[in-house]
């Protein structure tokens, strides 16, 4: 099959939508005339124009603002965040409008856009420009939040998030754009709310979502050398969850490590954490195990990004270690 | 002819001559991933930070974004802690945490490089604004890019610091860009210190070009301050030679354009002045420069025979309380 890059994976979904589909437009800071900060949209303006490929000042919350009410009018935004650290700016029109506008309106003005953008830790950034905000955004009723992990699931995604009436908040990574993958030709959806089993095991299972999801690859390599086979769930989605896919995987493997990049408190990993213990407490044979960020802010020196991202090593000792070994 | 002194050209000798070998070590350093991460170079914009500088006392206030090397080593923080804090050293101005968009230095009066495009500017407000609060003297000048200036954060500060007569002076470094976006592609208004109009603050265009000019207008902003009458809003239209950052190949402009501003280089003119004005041989500015360059080249000796900081370190001035129960499982 044909290997594209992942940034090149979510231009084909925005441009066959946007082919399909005259009321989707393309709006953010740099995405036009630069071809986007990350290179996502490169030839996105040369294609639909100025009309449709709107680069944007420096005014998230504008912008984001703009989007909602033209999305209430009937139009079909993408709103490009440079990075989600960017959306905080821009969060009161995403939270306050975007995700209860439906419901406030009683049934009246649905939202179909979506806002995406690359989302964590890029390397040496500092603590500003590092932040997951996948469970805030998870968090909130009215939404849907996306993560893929590689190219194939960002394009299935991203059209289907497109073709979504809802409000989408769709996460990538800058570190991801350049990852490449098989991605078919034929066009293809792929729903959101479903998470796939990456890898078939049966000693631990492993939930994960996003390019952390790379560590617990990684790991579960390791671990085959040494005997142990995990499973591997890529969540995909983070809201909704797909709670019956990692409950019928821990029911087979009875051991759960949730690898998950960001901050402990009330995260995704607390969150199946919960719903694995209601719904499959029988089938437990050890505490579940979660892999995150350290509770703190990312400063900039190498040895902080070392001891605060989830580790190969921290990954093997947990799956270890639900495994008594 | 100018009203300044040998001492004041001597000053700006130095100190754009600093900024500038410092900056072009750094690129050639980030170049050798010494430096990682986002790193936003200041040359050609040196006579902004300069000229305010000098225009006022050394317990004023200064706070800026991300591209803030120069605005750091101007309030007296050592090359060495600069350059340290580049490399992610624990003896950098922030202890190796920030790195090259977050320096910082309370002893310099320095509050910070910060890297939310326009987070700062109701800082600057309130910072002033504790000055004003104490009944002390200071002013507080709060840098910003021509892109900064969209945000919505300028407004609500701008209102409220005219309202209170907060002693601050906002300063918005126009180099033309930001990012890849020229300010005409973002505005029908191009003269950006009108935007201080709307709220009567007072307010006009610096030629950012010339330290001369650039003190000039801190001094009056800064009388005004200090008389409480308030804050001020200067445009001060400069230029990065550099693209926006260490990644940028700054496609969208023209070498003619960059040719042009070069051929107004601030620190050339400080020089010219100097040596017109026979305050110095040539011989004596290459001394000063010499000296200057072995300051740098100090620095990186000092960056590089500094450790990291530990990884545990990660957990420490997250809170000020001692023993704070972090998560850890
Ligand atoms: C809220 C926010 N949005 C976007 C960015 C990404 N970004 C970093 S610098 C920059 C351009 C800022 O330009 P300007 O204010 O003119 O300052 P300059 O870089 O020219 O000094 C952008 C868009 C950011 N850091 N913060
Ligand atoms: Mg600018």
């Amino acid at each position: 099959m044909r290997v594209i890059q992942f940034r090149e994976a979510l231009r084909e979904a925005m441009n066959e939508e946007m082919r399909r589909d005259k009321d989707i437009f393309l709006i953010g800071e740099e995405v036009a005339e630069y071809n986007g900060a990350y290179k996502v949209s490169q030839g996105m303006l040369d294609e639909f124009g100025d009309k449709r490929i709107i680069d944007t000042p420096i005014a998230e919350l504008g912008f984001a603002g703009i989007a909602v009410g033209a999305a209430m009018n009937g139009l079909r935004p993408i709103v490009e965040f440079m990075t989600f650290n960017f959306s905080l700016v821009a969060i009161d029109q995403v939270i306050n409008s975007a995700a209860k506008m439906y419901q406030m309106s009683g049934g009246q003005f649905n939202m179909p856009m979506v806002f995406r953008g690359p989302t964590a830790s890029a390397g040496q950034l500092g603590a500003q420009h590092s932040q997951a905000f996948e469970n805030w955004y998870a968090n909130c009723p009215g939404l849907k939040v996306v993560v893929p992990s590689n190219p194939y699931d960002a394009k299935g995604l991203l059209k289907t998030a497109i073709r979504d009436n809802d409000p989408v908040i769709f996460m990538e990574s800058e570190q991801m754009y350049g990852d490449k993958g098989e991605v078919p030709e034929e066009e293809y959806l792929i729903p959101i709310g479903k998470a796939v089993v990456k890898r078939e095991g049966t000693d631990v299972t492993i939930v994960s979502f996003g390019k952390i999801i790379k560590v617990a690859y990684a790991a579960a390599e390791e671990l085959a050398k040494e005997g142990i086979n995990v499973e591997i769930i890529d969540l995909r989605t983070v809201r909704p969850i797909d709670y019956d896919t990692i409950i019928e995987s821990v029911k087979k493997t009875n051991r759960l490590v949730i690898v998950e990049e960001a901050w402990p408190l009330a995260n995704i990993s607390t969150e199946i954490t919960y719903m694995v213990q209601k719904r499959a407490f029988d089938y437990l044979d050890a505490p579940i195990i979660r892999v995150n960020t350290a509770d703190t802010p990312l400063g900039y020196a190498p040895t902080f990004v070392e001891a605060f991202l989830p580790s190969v090593k921290q990954v093997m000792d947990s799956v270890k270690s639900v495994m008594y070994k | 002819m100018t009203s300044f002194t040998k001492e004041t050209y001597m000053r700006w000798f130095e100190q754009m001559m600093l900024m500038r070998r410092f900056e072009e070590k750094t690129a050639q350093l980030y170049g050798q991933q010494k430096i990682k991460g986002f790193c936003h170079l200041y040359i050609g914009q040196e006579a902004v930070v300069a000229g305010t500088m000098s225009a006022l006392n050394s317990d004023d206030r200064i706070i800026t974004a991300y591209r803030d090397h120069a605005h750091a080593l101007a309030c007296g923080i050592s090359a060495n802690a600069v350059m340290a804090e580049l490399y992610g050293k624990v003896t950098g101005c922030s202890k190796g945490k920030g790195g090259s968009m977050h320096m910082f230095s309370k002893e310099h009066n320095f509050f910070g490089g910060h890297g939310i495009v326009g987070g700062q500017i109701p800082l600057g407000a309130g910072i002033a604004f504790a000055d004003m609060y104490r009944g002390g003297k200071q002013v507080t000048v709060c840098y910003m890019g021509d892109g900064a200036v969209r945000q919505g954060a300028l407004h609500e500060a701008f209102n409220m610091a005219m309202l209170w007569k907060i002693p601050v002076i906002f300063v918005c470094e126009n180099n033309g860009y930001a990012m890849g976006t020229s300010v005409e592609r973002t505005t029908n208004q191009m003269d950006i210190y009108k935007i201080g109009l709307a709220y009567d603050m007072p307010c006009k265009e610096v030629d950012g070009m010339q330290a001369e000019t650039v003190h000039e207008a801190i001094a009056e902003a800064a009388e005004r301050a200090r008389k409480g009458d308030g804050p001020t809003f200067l445009e001060i239209r400069t230029y990065r030679y550099r693209g926006h950052s260490m990644s940028d190949p700054a496609k969208y402009r023209t070498k003619e354009e960059v040719e042009e501003y070069k051929m107004r280089d601030p620190l050339e003119r400080v020089r010219k002045t100097i040596l017109d004005n026979k305050w110095a041989t040539e011989a004596e500015l290459e001394a000063a420069e010499e000296k200057i360059m072995a300051e740098v080249l100090a620095s990186v000796e000092f960056s590089e025979n500094s450790p990291y900081p530990e990884g545990s370190a990660l957990w420490e001035d997250v809170y000020s309380e001692p023993n704070y129960p972090f998560i850890t499982e």
